[in-house]
């Protein structure tokens, strides 16, 4: 089996005494898409937010590449390797889309006060050198097109896309993408899908939480359900499919949902 | 002739001083979205220090200390840095409204100690003592102040072009970001804190050049130069220039300068006598209207913001 590149143990998080993580322990595998699924209220955004470094858990351990990470900031975990989107896009409204992805990598020599005036030239190679990286980014997630237009502007499908290539750019080892699918047109869904899972054929590992069961049957292997703040199953996709108690717990309550 | 000369000196000089504290303010608020409420405080810190630091010794209060001008002038903007490194610590946690309010206590009381620490500052009397610099070969007069203002435009020009290049470059990228969006800024790896207090400190000490340069212009300062009006006025130069543009920011404090030198011009010279007592807030009123004014029907200034900035995804760039 492939090797273990995030995993939780004993995971909890409580508000005000109400667990709203229980105890989580999960493994993800390098390589997967690995569906994180649960109906509203189930705990996907707080376990969400406790992986990505937006809200410290009450206990429990992240590990991240076998390093302890539990309690590090979302930006320290980004430059660990860890990327997320957003449900609702965050873009850089008033900059360009170019600038909203040129943004993401780690490191860069001019983000310094002195950097830019001290050493130019090495500032102007690396943005030469990011900037096509960037253009490349953008032309597979197809807004190449849109390269100078403000980001504010385009439409939410094409902001997910555009989330997806900032995340890209800062070529994280996983990226988990919060809601992908939610609000947008079945055709920019699409598109998003079909490019998550041809860097998933190249070796990437995403992490995808939604509500959305069909969604997540069809592009998701292995998945993972909560309820109650708990892992109440963990299997491939086929069993899930095939799981009585999920069927009748989940798929019964997104229908009434 | 000489006379209107000598006028235009003065009024370039003064605006040329100004400008470069609108370009402080245009890094903090225009590029990463700070809104600092007490430029004035960051300005006076500028003004006193070089004062105090190149000023002849006197009796009255601390200082001066007779140091080289370049060495008084660089104290002074050290001494601008350092207080917007202290503030900066406690306060940049806050954000727009309550970081405003914050830095504008900030400026009050700074005005209040600089009136009331007669030791320090000569208080209300203000700092004297201070002999221009190069005033033996140069004398009084218009040779003297053509020179001087050849030096503030000298440095307006280094600023603005050392502020171009960082709006240019991953770190001016890196500040609007953190403007748009600081969470989506930290996702991405970036450190938003460490980021906004390097633009407050930076844009804190480009204010206290600014005021360094005004106090050695008049070669005095008193708490009258440092009053929450100068805060006011800088930020409408900033408005009106266009926020998040440097040419807006030099082009704003021209015009507000000049108008407001205009407007108190013709207030004495036309307004019925009763109302002259009142041309003060007069003009205030004059300089709020533009501000509303802009706000309501051109919020992006007169020189907008340039959307792509750092770099161009048009080939051949």
């Amino acid at each position: 089996m492939a090797e273990i590149l995030l995993s939780t143990r004993g995971l909890s998080r409580d508000f005000n005494g109400f667990r709203a993580v229980d105890d989580v322990s999960l493994d993800i595998r390098a390589g997967t898409i690995t569906g994180l699924i649960g109906p509203n209220g189930a705990g996907k955004s707080t376990l969400f937010n406790l992986l990505t470094g937006m809200l410290r858990p009450s206990s429990g351990r992240v590990t991240l590449k076998g390093a302890d990470v539990t309690g590090l900031a979302p930006d320290a975990l980004f430059r660990k390797g860890l990327g997320r989107t957003f449900q609702i896009p965050r873009p850089f409204a008033r900059m360009s889309v170019l600038e909203n992805v040129m943004m993401a990598p780690v490191a860069q020599s001019g983000e310094s006060l002195l950097g830019p005036l001290l050493f130019p030239a090495r500032v102007a190679a690396e943005e030469k050198r990011n900037r096509e990286r960037a253009m490349a980014v953008l032309e597979f997630v197809t807004l190449a097109k849109l390269a100078d237009h403000p980001a504010g502007k385009i439409s939410g499908g094409q902001m997910k896309l555009l989330e997806l290539a900032r995340v890209l750019m800062g070529d994280p080892a996983i990226i988990l993408l919060d809601e992908p699918a939610a609000g947008v047109n079945p055709t920019l869904t699409g598109i998003l899908i079909e490019k998550i899972e041809e860097l998933n054929r190249q070796g990437k590992t995403f992490v995808i939480i939604e509500h959305d069961m069909d969604f997540v049957m069809r592009h998701c292997d292995p998945v993972i359900a909560l309820a109650e703040g708990r892992v109440v199953f963990e299997g491939s996709a086929a069993e899930a499919q095939a799981n009585p108690v999920l069927l009748d717990a989940y798929l019964g309550s997104m229908a009434d949902a | 002739m000489i006379g209107i000369l000598s006028y235009l000196v003065f009024f370039a000089t003064l605006a040329s001083i100004l400008a470069i504290a609108v370009l402080g303010l245009n890094l903090q608020w225009g590029n990463t979205g700070l809104f600092n409420g007490g430029v004035a405080a960051f300005f006076g810190a500028g003004a006193y220090v070089t004062l105090i630091l190149g000023g002849q010794p006197q009796d009255e209060h601390l200082g001066g200390f007779a140091l080289p001008y370049l060495v008084a002038l660089a104290g002074g903007i050290a001494a601008a840095a350092l207080l917007a490194w202290i503030v900066g610590r406690l306060t940049l946690k806050l954000r727009h409204d309550y970081l405003a309010i914050a830095t504008f206590g900030v400026a009050v009381a700074f005005e209040n100690v600089m009136r009331n620490a007669l030791w320090l500052t000569g208080g209300a009397q203000g700092l004297r003592g201070f002999e221009r610099p190069m005033r033996d070969l140069l004398g009084d007069g218009l040779n003297y102040n053509s020179v001087f203002l050849a030096f503030v435009l000298v440095l307006l020009l280094l600023v603005y072009g050392v502020l171009q290049r960082l709006a240019g470059s991953p770190f001016g990228r890196l500040l609007r970001a953190i403007r748009e969006d600081e969470d989506a800024a930290r996702s991405l790896g970036k450190m938003p804190a460490r980021i906004r207090l390097t633009a407050f400190v930076t844009g804190s000490a480009i204010m206290g050049l600014a005021g360094g340069l005004y106090g050695t212009f008049y070669a005095f300062v008193s708490p009258q130069d440092v009053l929450p009006t100068l805060t006011f006025q800088i930020w409408a130069m900033l408005i009106v220039g266009g926020a998040g543009n440097n040419r807006g920011a030099i082009a704003g404090a021209f015009l507000i300068w000049g108008a407001w030198t205009a407007s108190g011009w013709a207030l004495s010279r036309f307004a019925p006598v009763e109302a002259q007592l009142y041309t003060g807030s007069i003009q205030f009123i004059l300089i709020g209207l533009v501000i509303v004014g802009m706000l309501l029907w051109r919020p992006q200034g007169l020189f907008p913001e340039r959307l792509v900035v750092s770099q161009s995804g048009k080939p051949g760039h």
